[in-house]
């Protein structure tokens, strides 16, 4: 899932605070999965604003919306007879959510509640940690299904590097080495052997630095 | 093995002769004399001179022109590039740069990361990883290619280098490893610090085993400790770095002023050890910060004077 993590609230009242009609818009997918843009992150972030301004004196009306995603026009359509009622939208969603839904209502201004971080899983109830890059390539295949690109913090393919201590990354003792955790597991598979198969360059064009990607399926289009 | 480049380095390992290199880090600033001076306090007790490329990711001078600086006084360098701060484009074109000064020799690494560093906010690149930098130097000089295909005008001459460190984790593929850095293309592999010389030895031994000393020159990497001090900062603070606990209490049994002095005695009598195993071929000699003192541990260690081969 795409994991997010929750902006200062700090942060938010300053994008917000010269509005007086406020949608906050949450979404039912991987934000609320990982505790960042759900329903229920919605409503405590609209009680701790209307707490906020009504200390200041200042009146500021604050409505909540989750919707089913907001990477979906079919469910973005359903606030498509209120967005005009507000000044602005306060988007949970990651920054796809957040974009679709300024691609979608192009008069009201959209701004971001959460930091997009990365593709990951929960590890345990607090914990979500990175597992996937989208480099577009996948070559889980050749690395006993740990990814040296999303978790080596040189994105090494022939690692690991001199940095790897005690299985922990050079960068972070918390860390594991992701290369450490690609020798385990070859071991394990008793696939050792392949560890001394150079890996070649890597084609990075269908990663980020190919430009913004997109994904044609001819054979599912309507 | 016949000689592939014109670098000095490459003739007296070719030669049989131990190697001896050194290294220094470029200034903080534009100044050039910081590299001159370093440089020309150990020109005649060592082969070649690496220039590290803004090591700990500390913003520097850059290795290129401080190769630059060593050639025009007529020292070998040995250029380090990592691939922390250059995509393919800018390592193909750095490398065409060093050979249009004859740089010969050529250290390949992936570089500290950069949280270590004065821009820990920075990016990093990784377009290759330090495996792929050698298999494109060798390509880049015995193919005469470019990545893309195209041919090389006057292709680089560049004796290939890497690091290898025996102590980082897992063990069981240090060496694997090392015949990996082999099988890219390296031709000579300056290691990390050596203080823990039994599982030096042991590392050695594995690479005999599979004959990876005949293939390869092993350097072995020596740096002198100042201080009991320094020994506990290296044990405990950086990474990948074996310093046993001998080392250090043999440091702390001498009076603070006397530990310098320890230091390059632990220093001179490891050269002294490793010089009778099999499959070292020479010497890296890192003094940091103290290149003075290159001079004395080469001499009192027996490598000096250094080979004179035909250039």
């Amino acid at each position: 899932m795409i994991v997010a993590d929750k902006k200062p609230i700090e942060e938010i009242i300053e994008e917000i605070k010269d509005y007086n009609k406020i949608l906050i818009l949450g979404c039912n997918e991987c934000v609320t999965v990982c505790e960042a843009g759900g329903k229920k992150e919605v409503g405590i972030l609209a009680s701790a604003l209307r707490m906020y301004f009504l200390n200041q004196g200042k009146e500021m009306k604050i409505d909540e919306r989750t919707l089913e995603r907001q990477c979906d026009n079919e469910y973005l359509e359903e606030i498509r007879d209120i967005a005009d009622e507000y000044d602005a939208i306060l988007s949970l969603a990651c920054g796809v959510g957040v974009q679709f839904t300024a691609e979608r209502y192009h008069s009201v201004p959209v701004y971001p509640g959460v930091n997009t971080c990365f593709l990951g899983a929960t590890e345990e109830r607090g914990l979500w940690t990175e597992r996937c890059q989208a480099c577009g390539q996948c070559i889980l295949a050749y690395t006993g299904g740990i990814c040296p690109v999303s978790r080596c913090a040189k994105r090494l393919l022939n690692g690991p590097c001199g940095g790897s201590s005690n299985g922990k990354c050079e960068i972070n003792k918390e860390l594991d080495c992701a290369w450490q955790l690609i020798i385990d597991r070859l071991k394990e598979l008793d696939r050792l052997d392949d560890y001394e198969k150079i890996f070649p360059l890597k084609d990075w064009s269908t990663d980020r630095a190919g430009g913004p990607r997109k994904v044609v399926r001819e054979d599912v289009k309507l | 093995m016949s000689v592939k480049t014109p670098s000095k380095l490459e003739k007296i390992l070719r030669a049989g002769h131990l190697g001896v290199t050194s290294e220094c880090g470029p200034p903080r600033g534009s100044d050039p004399e910081a590299i001159k001076e370093k440089a020309e306090l150990i020109r005649n007790h060592v082969d070649a001179i690496n220039i590290t490329d803004n090591q700990t990711s500390v913003t520097r001078l850059c290795s290129l022109a401080s190769c630059i600086h060593l050639k025009l006084m007529g020292v070998e360098p040995v250029l380090q590039m990592v691939t922390r701060d250059r995509n393919r484009i800018a390592l193909q074109s750095d490398i065409l740069g060093a050979a249009s000064f004859d740089i010969h020799n050529m250290l390949c690494l992936s570089g500290d990361h950069q949280s270590f560093g004065d821009c820990p906010q920075g990016q990093n690149v990784h377009d290759l990883d330090s495996m792929q930098l050698i298999q494109l130097v060798r390509r880049m000089r015995d193919e005469g290619k470019f990545l893309g295909g195209d041919d090389i005008k006057r292709p680089p001459k560049i004796f290939v280098g890497a690091a290898a460190n025996p102590f980082a984790d897992p063990f069981e593929i240090r060496v694997p490893r090392l015949a990996k850095k082999i099988a890219a293309g390296v031709e000579f592999i300056q290691t990390q610090c050596i203080y823990n010389l039994d599982k030096f030895e042991e590392w050695m031994k594995l690479a005999r085993d599979r004959g990876l000393h005949e293939k390869v020159f092993i350097l072995a990497g020596m740096t002198p400790m100042k201080s009991a001090g320094m020994a506990r900062y290296m044990k405990n603070r950086v990474p990948g770095m074996d310093v046993p606990d001998e080392v250090i209490k043999r440091l702390s049994g001498v009076p603070k002023e006397k530990q310098p002095e320890e230091g390059i005695n632990i220093c001179v009598e490891a050269i002294q050890r490793l010089k009778e195993v099999e499959g070292v071929s020479g010497f890296h000699i890192m003094a940091i910060e103290w290149e003075e003192k290159v001079p004395e541990i080469a001499e009192r260690s027996g490598l000096y004077p250094r080979p004179v081969v035909e250039g």
